[in-house]
């Protein structure tokens, strides 16, 4: 069952996230973190543009914030967001690619937590950040959707994505949602029975 | 289980690192540690941690560089400028009202923080009448702090954030530049002493009015943050001052109850008990 949903984006994001959550299960527990690259000076303005379109709790992470269901997490601007086993961790090391949060960090330390049990998802993006995560999701046995580039405001990133891996799901942005509720509450029920 | 392996000779390396060498890094987060380790495999062109834990316990030289990897250095002037603009608009009223203040920047990096508190004091008329202790584990980055000199290219990033952290002059005034580089006004320099403290093994060393550790726990786990609160809340005076980073916060502090927050956003507390 999954235990972890990571998604990434950069240019677009900020149509794409609201969208996607709209379309998520209010029954879905799985918990989920989110980096969307945005410039470092952007404070907590992510959160309260986002709350308005999910009823599940949203939060930025604070340093060892303990990983918990029927919560979204927001990478905090300017800090990389780690998985550590059942809780996050933050780092103000180098920009990877350019980019600090990285999505190849989260998606990278999301594989080594939970491999099998994670799923990663890559939404519109300008760059190629992702890439090197969504591979190393796959190899560990995770998970792998895109965002059908063909209908990405910026294809660039899932595109990316999909050259070097062989992804599980390519949907567009209104089936993403759906996608993530079937894999996360379905093997529940089948479990359960 | 390359996982598992990987966990082991990891123990492995930092027991050594510790017995031998005295650094301990048993307690540092594993997430952020293992990045950190597999890069430095990388650039020392070793297949296996077990290889590198040979090549540290028989080559110092090669210490000196696992040192400077295995920590995250990054730094900047005035980083999170909100920060500094409510430590001028909070604490610093509460300052004036000592006659001697005393600070400690742990973990100050290559300087910056430090420098830019420095700016801010003397901006406010009270810099004469503080002292400041600047202190790291890492000793490449302490050397570099001392010497106040930063790449010119840095100075316009710089430049911003001072001003939007409330700063009042032109910031070009407390750098002369020179070949590349913007070399401190020395006059920053005067109060601020640097040396040598590790969190992990170094006990108080004095008592102070003001203890900032700004993104320095979050490399740590739970326990060495517990840890280092003792030490804190030690040498903390009655009413004293602790500002962390942005994004941590009191929660595994044994002593949460004993901070009041003055600036909560910006994580800013003051020691009631
Ligand atoms: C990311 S920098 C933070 C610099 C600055 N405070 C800031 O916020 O910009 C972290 C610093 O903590 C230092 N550090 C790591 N472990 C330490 C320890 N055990 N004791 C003291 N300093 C430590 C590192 O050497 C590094 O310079």
């Amino acid at each position: 069952m999954p235990q972890l949903i990571v998604i990434g984006t950069s240019l677009g994001g900020l149509t794409a996230l609201p969208v996607l959550l709209q379309t998520l299960s209010p029954a879905l527990s799985t918990p989920i973190a989110i980096v969307q690259h945005r410039h470092r000076d952007s404070r907590s303005g992510l959160l309260d543009f986002l709350q308005p379109y999910t009823t599940l709790s949203l939060r930025e992470v604070e340093d060892k914030d303990p990983i918990q269901p029927r919560t979204i997490y927001l990478a905090p601007a300017d800090y990389h967001l780690l998985v550590e086993s059942h809780q996050f961790a933050l780092s103000i090391d180098e920009p990877v690619s350019f980019a600090r949060p990285s999505i190849d960090v989260l998606f990278e330390t999301a594989a080594e937590s939970f491999g099998k049990e994670a799923i990663g998802v890559i939404l519109t993006g300008a760059n190629q950040d992702g890439a090197q995560g969504a591979a190393t999701l796959k190899a560990q046995g995770g998970t792998v959707i895109i965002q059908d580039p063909t209908t990405a405001e910026s294809p660039i990133m899932p595109a990316a994505v999909q050259a070097n891996t062989s992804v599980d799901w390519v949907l567009p942005l209104t089936q993403i949602g759906s996608c993530l509720n079937h894999l996360c509450l379905a093997t529940r029920k089948s479990r359960s029975s | 289980m390359k996982n598992d392996l990987e966990e082991i000779e990891i123990q492995l390396l930092l027991e050594g690192i510790y017995q031998y060498y005295g650094f301990d890094f048993r307690n540092y987060a594993r997430s952020s540690l293992h990045r950190r380790i597999r890069k430095i495999l990388a650039d020392e062109n070793l297949p296996y941690i077990s290889d590198l834990q040979a090549r540290i316990l028989h080559d110092p030289a090669c210490l000196q560089r696992f040192l400077l990897g295995i920590t995250v250095n990054v730094t900047s002037m005035f980083r999170d400028p909100s920060f500094f603009l409510a430590f001028r608009q909070r604490v610093v009223p509460l300052l004036r009202t000592y006659p001697y203040v005393r600070i400690w920047h742990a973990g100050c990096s290559q300087g910056q923080e430090v420098y830019s508190m420095a700016i801010l004091l003397q901006e406010e008329g009270i810099y004469d009448r503080c002292r400041i202790y600047a202190t790291d584990a890492n000793e490449t980055v302490l050397k570099q702090a001392e010497n106040a000199i930063y790449p010119l290219e840095l100075m316009q990033q710089y430049t911003q954030l001072y001003l939007q952290a409330g700063g009042k002059q032109s910031f070009s005034e407390y750098y002369t530049a020179a070949y590349g580089n913007a070399i401190l006004r020395h006059s920053l320099k005067q109060n601020i002493i640097f040396s040598q403290h590790n969190l992990a093994t170094d006990r108080s060393f004095n008592e102070f009015h003001v203890i900032l550790c700004r993104n320095v726990l979050i490399y740590f786990n739970a326990d060495l943050q517990k840890h280092v609160h003792y030490l804190f809340h030690e040498s903390l005076c009655m009413l004293g001052i602790l500002a962390l980073g942005r994004q941590e916060s009191l929660r595994l502090s044994p002593f949460q109850s004993h901070y009041e927050p003055i600036a909560n956003r910006e994580k800013i507390y003051r020691r009631l008990h």
